[in-house]
């Protein structure tokens, strides 16, 4: 229940976020500084959301097929795979690398 | 038939496809991460933005709290009220239009507008990327959502390694050049560093916080990391790099132009 709750006041400020855009007068938003900490704050998030995913186990760090997850990943990026292959050859290597027994 | 015959709507309706699709592993990964079919469809429907939906259930499926989920979503959707603001100054929609564009104010439709320099193609390219992707990454979330409930354990089909892909391809079209680089390389230093020490979820609020600190003190490019994630102009062969440029230049025009008279971008 309480899930429901954090999940409708993010719907709400990501929606707020937007109108912000269309409504604010551009005066407000036009200090450079504005869009710089948007831009380096979208790049930080990805990245951390990224090595979460990929090492974090709880409180601690953990070496597992996500790793291999990660790399395949990377590969397919690099090939200039679209979105949908990319996650699909993540999920592939780390079912196959559990296959093989390594966890 | 005029419709079609207009750039920005054949492009606006490819990003769609290509986008929309790829709601199914929206879907998919926001059901093992354990949010039910209606949490997973309230965060297409009404949040609709795709790093900050991912971030969502990224942060629930390492079993941090709503709280650092909701955070993290609304930190990363920042970046479209920026979005907006350009629009606003492109676009200069009135009425209902700003309310429901708002809600369609994303990556796509934003790259997809910005990349054209007729103002009725700007327009055309931000209402048909914009209606097309709600479209399709709504019913694709629903297909994945129903799909991945179906699944058994998600750890066996590398669903978690799924999560792992989808962010760093989110990432990726944003590090161009050394500095964005260097700020995903710290902030991926600074989350592994904070595990340890606080609760799960809270490591990449503080990876935020450092960004942002990053992007206050330092002095680089304005739109550094606010290129959308997806380049529909781009990859054709034909003009290399041309259309990035012209939109990045539309873009920076529209910002001067509202800043100088409010009136003249129409």
């Amino acid at each position: 229940m309480t899930l429901w709750i954090w999940l409708l006041i993010a719907c709400v400020l990501a929606y707020a976020w937007k109108l912000v855009g269309y409504f604010v007068p551009a005066k407000f938003l036009e200090d450079p500084r504005t869009s710089r900490v948007a831009g380096t704050m979208t790049i930080g998030l990805l990245a951390s959301l990224t090595v979460v995913n990929a090492v974090v186990s709880g409180q601690g760090l953990a070496a597992d097929a996500r790793l291999g997850a990660l790399a395949a990943a990377a590969i397919a990026l690099v090939l200039r795979a679209p979105f949908l292959v990319v996650v699909i050859a993540g999920a592939g290597t780390a079912a196959l690398l559990r296959m093989l027994g390594w966890n | 038939m005029k419709l079609l015959a207009s750039p920005a709507v054949k492009v606006g309706i490819s990003i769609s496809i290509a986008t929309g699709l790829y709601g199914v592993s929206f879907g998919a990964l926001a059901v093992t991460s354990g949010l039910n079919f209606w949490q997973t469809m309230a965060l297409s429907l009404l949040l609709f933005s795709g790093g900050s939906q991912f971030a969502f259930i990224g942060v629930v499926a390492g079993g941090g709290s709503g709280v650092a989920a909701m955070s993290a979503a609304t930190l990363l959707g920042m970046r479209n009220g920026i979005y907006g603001m350009q629009l606003n100054a492109l676009l200069r929609p009135t009425g209902w239009r700003k309310y429901i564009g708002a809600q369609l104010t994303i990556d796509e439709s934003t790259a997809t507008s910005t990349g054209q320099t007729d103002p009725d193609e700007q327009r055309r390219g931000f209402w048909t990327a914009g209606v097309g992707v709600y479209l399709l990454w709504n019913l694709f979330t629903a297909v994945g959502a129903l799909a991945g409930s179906g699944l058994g354990d998600p750890k066996q089909w590398g669903l978690d390694g799924a999560a792992v892909a989808a962010f760093l391809a989110l990432l990726w079209p944003r590090l161009k050049g050394r500095e964005p680089i260097a700020i995903a390389v710290v902030c991926a230093v600074a989350t592994v560093v904070a595990v340890p020490f606080v609760p799960a979820g809270v490591p990449i609020l503080v990876a935020a916080i450092v960004a942002a600190v990053v992007g206050w003190f330092s002095h680089g490019r304005r739109d550094e990391g606010l290129e959308p994630d997806v380049e529909p102009y781009g990859d054709h062969g034909h003009h290399p790099g041309g259309a990035r440029l012209r939109g990045r230049g539309v873009r920076r025009e529209a910002g001067r132009r509202g800043a100088a008279d409010p009136e003249e971008g129409r």
